[in-house]
């Protein structure tokens, strides 16, 4: 196989990797039919919410619990972050000196970070205002869909954390630069569901 | 259970042993319901004794702990699987000829109380789906897939191993909950509301939901990981329709486990969350809605069906060609068939619950999308028979299975279109019909297949033949026995006996429970005959050896090495280029065995840890939960969390095979192999099979 085919979706490394942008090929596919699992879940906790969006059982629904500001910010954060992930990959390809890289990962953590603290805090709110998941049907579904995406997010973030402490205990060798590679998928992906949630959960509970 | 829990045993306490209801309350029906049960807690304490003092004895914990479960190859592993897959069996089938007793004597009551009974149903089905069929299949693809697509080991060897370590947590869970009780009465399929807490406070249901947890998530990762090895492993020239057909198989079986286990997933995640932090999803209050997690069951429950049988599939797929020394008749349209049942398996959800008051429209959609899933599977028996039709067919043991196999399973597949018609299933829904089905498109379908593959790989993976007699009264004995045990269900599910029953109050049922029960016995003696089979063949292990490797003239690439194979499958990477690629190879004056030019390094994963230490710390955590131990669940959990982190930071994860070992090792072989004398296929029973079948050019007619 020639050394400038594409070995996996998304951005590959490039034969200037040499060993790491063969080692992905394997690794990096695997990770995607990993995600593909994956969304099955949160495929399956939207079809459950959309089917208990009506068992409010006489507790408070999404009009009153909502807040499209806050949700607005929440998306902003995790969106930029995933841009900012987007210029660690293209420094992590085209860059030889790893402090852009990691300054970007840096920036991408603490995004990743307030997202979560910004989550917490509206989970709180909820919370006060009589929006517990023992309340209803509604609110189980809502408590198990939203903190799964934010526990996905904690997840990631503590990996994030493991690969810097990798890249300062072996630099960039292979395994550090095929693990930023799939940590990428990962946080591209939970932006992408966030999306869904953020149209379909604030927007559609708010509109 | 206590309502009081103390921070260090939580919810555990003495009422948990399996006889301490009886010494409160000793009334005849408690005692001799607690002397069963203490007796299957003593019988698993006493196992696991056993291995210790056996292990220490020996003085071999340092080899089992190197050798095998550190082990990164996918051949230990998969041995390893079927080890678990076959203790499992064991205690399953004893659960069943109990279950048959108490239906046998039932009437009017029996020996059994509605709890006990609820258990052994429970258990047996439990058991018998995530701990005997899914580690069995797991473990046959891991040992043959690899070495039928020419790699040196999965794309990932240490998940493989995590994966491993998973399935035997959850095996294990099960087995802890004979000793320190109950398990669930709520079925394999654990509907709510009944398993809610609200009517079902107790240890029983959360046992069950961490016990399936930890399998479906071992289920997954193997799933992902079959995948990515067929998909990016393959050997140079092996194209997608130049795979062995079980190759296929398991491809598509792979491909179901990535889909199909995520709802179940979700359904027992959700069930858990309803049960330990007051959640209502399933809860008949609050909004909740029980009909979700049957359809999220069911989302998972009907894909695991074709989990479990496509891999037979794929067995006797071989078997018939193998033993029949013909190529396979009608490759094509078997593997368009296999991916046809694939994709139709995730549209026919719904037919577990007819009843449950879709419209009469929905039912009939997924009526027939069910019935067409006949079409597909009809295409596959007529291209074994016609694989079958004018071969020199050898009736070896695997050969046996087979021919059971059709038979019985086209028998199931009828009673099956029968149920897909919806207005005959609210007759017969519920009741020992579907017992009766379901069991007979999964003893032939699923047990008969991983058998007859046991008893086709088995010298593969040993070095010597499985002893022919005692495996040839183990096959009949599971024949004979599954008819005698199964076919009086369908009569009694036809007059309406529910299933589950522990006690009926119906004189016209006895006759048939009573010839069940027969059926059991002889089951019971099936298994036996399959335990004598190992014994004496390990015990005449060295007239049986088949060093050649070769030992039925095989196809594929599995038999074109040594009998057991090096660690590193293959000395070098075999170039393919036509379907039965072994076959071609022995048919075109190549040689069967060629001296390659030149022996390379080869790079093998080494050891690790990750298997055992996640395995331990998933079934601390199962237990802990289980058992409102939380410091044990904290602990456990940080214990994974912490090696997860810290594998990140291994390096040189592999170990180097030096090109002169491999090279030693090789001709070493080929001496033995110039030694040998090569069999027809009319000796092959014999013990003149030493692994080489003579060339095909030379002997076209044996």
């Amino acid at each position: 196989m020639s050394s400038t085919t594409v070995k996996h979706p998304g951005l590959n490394l490039g034969h200037a990797h040499g060993e790491a942008h063969e080692a992905s090929e394997e690794l990096v596919f695997g990770f995607w039919v990993f995600m593909m699992s994956d969304l099955i879940l949160f495929g399956l906790l939207f079809a459950t919410y959309v089917t208990m969006l009506g068992g409010t059982a006489g507790g408070p629904g999404p009009s009153e619990l909502f807040e499209l500001k806050s949700a607005f910010i929440e998306t902003t954060l995790l969106l930029v972050s995933s841009f900012t992930f987007g210029m660690a990959s293209l420094a992590l390809k085209y860059r030889t000196d790893r402090k852009v890289l990691v300054a970007w990962l840096i920036i991408t953590l603490l995004l990743g970070l307030a997202f979560l603290a910004h989550e917490l805090y509206d989970f709180h709110k909820m919370f006060s205002e009589g929006g517990v998941p023992s309340r209803s049907g509604f609110l189980s579904a809502f408590f198990a869909l939203v903190p799964l995406h934010g526990l996905h997010v904690t997840g990631a973030s503590i990996w994030l954390i493991a690969l810097l402490g990798q890249i300062a205990v072996h630099g960039l060798d292979t395994p550090t630069k095929t693990g930023l590679m799939r940590l990428a998928i990962l946080w591209h992906f939970l932006d992408v569901v966030w999306v869904g949630i953020f149209s379909l959960v604030y927007l559609g509970g708010t509109a | 259970m206590s309502e009081e829990t103390s921070w260090l045993l939580g919810r555990l306490d003495a009422s948990a042993l399996p006889f301490w209801d009886a010494l409160q309350h000793p009334t005849t029906p408690n005692v001799v319901n607690a002397v069963i049960a203490s007796g299957a807690g003593a019988m698993v304490l006493l196992g696991a004794l056993a291995a210790v003092v056996f292990l220490t004895w020996t003085k071999r914990w340092r080899w089992l702990w190197r050798e095998w479960l550190t082990s990164p190859d996918h051949k230990k592993i998969g041995i390893m699987f079927i080890m678990i897959a076959l203790v499992m069996l064991a205690r399953a089938v004893i659960e069943a000829v109990f279950m048959r007793l108490q239906q046998a004597v039932g009437l009017d009551g029996g020996f059994l109380t509605a709890e006990h009974f609820g258990q052994l149903f429970t258990t047996h089905g439990t058991i018998m789906v995530f701990f005997m069929a899914m580690p069995f299949l797991t473990g046959i693809i891991n040992y043959v897939m690899p070495l039928q697509i020419g790699a040196r080991d999965l794309s990932f060897p240490v998940m493989n191993s995590i994966s491993l370590g998973l399935t035997a947590a959850g095996a294990a869970i099960v087995m802890v909950s004979l000793i320190l009780a109950p398990f669930s009465t709520g079925g394999w399929s654990g509907y709510p509301s009944f398993t809610e807490s609200a009517t079902n406070p107790g240890a029983g249901v959360d046992y069950w939901i961490w016990a399936v947890t930890l399998s479906t998530l071992s289920s997954t990762l193997t799933g992902i990981n079959f995948a990515v090895t067929i998909y990016k492993r393959r050997a140079p020239g092996m194209q997608w329709f130049r795979l062995p057909l079980f190759t296929w198989t398991a491809l598509c079986t792979s491909i179901l486990m990535i889909f199909g286990m995520p709802p179940l997933t979700v359904a027992t995640a959700l069930l858990a969350l309803d049960r330990y932090l007051d959640f209502h999803f399933f809860t008949v209050d609050l909004g909740g809605n029980m009909m979700n997690y049957i359809n999220l069951f069911w989302a998972f429950g009907h894909p695991e069906v074709y989990i479990l049988i496509l891999p037979a599939f794929g067995i006797f797929s071989e078997v018939f060609s193998t033993f029949s020394g013909k190529k396979l008749y009608g490759y094509g349209a078997l593997v368009i068939a296999t991916m046809a049942i694939a994709v139709l398996s995730f549209t026919v959800w719904l037919h577990h619950f007819f009843t449950m008051g879709q419209s009469a429209h929905v039912n009939a959609i997924f009526g027939i999308a069910t019935m067409l899933i006949g079409i597909p599977t009809g295409v596959k028996i007529y291209d074994w028979m016609l694989t079958m039709f004018r071969g020199r067919i050898r009736f070896s043991v695997p050969m046996i299975y087979a021919v059971g196999f059709i038979l019985l399973f086209v028998l199931g597949g009828l009673t099956g279109i029968i149920l897909a018609v919806p207005s005959v299933d609210y007759q017969i829904h519920n009741t020992l019909f579907l017992v009766a089905h379901f069991h007979n498109m999964l003893i032939p379908g699923l047990l008969f297949g991983m058998l007859a593959g046991t008893n086709l790989w088995f010298p593969k993976a040993f070095g010597f033949r499985l002893e022919e007699r005692w495996g040839r009264r183990a096959a009949i004995g599971w024949i004979v026995g599954f008819m005698l045990a199964f076919f009086p269900l369908y009569a009694l599910g036809i007059l309406g006996m529910p299933r589950r029953s522990a006690a009926f109050f119906e004189p016209a049922y006895l006759p048939w429970t009573m010839a069940a029960m027969v059926g059991a016995v002889v089951i019971l003696f099936a298994m036996l005959f399959l335990l004598i089979q190992l014994w004496v063949s390990v015990r005449d292990r060295h007239a049986n050896r088949v060093p050649g490797g070769d030992p039925w003239d095989g196809r594929s690439l599995e038999w074109s090495i040594a009998s057991p194979p090096p660690a590193y499958n293959f000395p070098v990477i075999p170039e393919v280029h036509s379907r039965d690629a072994y076959m071609r190879q022995k048919e075109t004056g190549g040689g069967a065995h060629p001296r390659p030019d030149a022996y390379g390094d080869i790079e093998m994963p080494a050891s690790s840890a990750m298997g055992p230490i996640i395995g331990i710390a998933g079934f601390l955590m199962a237990f802990g939960l289980t058992w409102y131990q939380w410091w044990l669940v904290v602990a456990a959990g940080a214990v994974s969390l912490v090696a997860l982190i810290a594998r990140g930071f291994v390096r040189n994860a592999t170990r180097v095979i030096p090109a002169a070992e491999v090279r030693r090792e090789h001709e070493a072989w080929i001496a033995t192999l110039d030694s040998l004398t090569p069999i027809t296929r009319a000796d092959e029973q014999t013990r003149a099979n030493r692994g080489l079948p003579a060339s095909p050019i030379e002997g076209a007619v044996q």
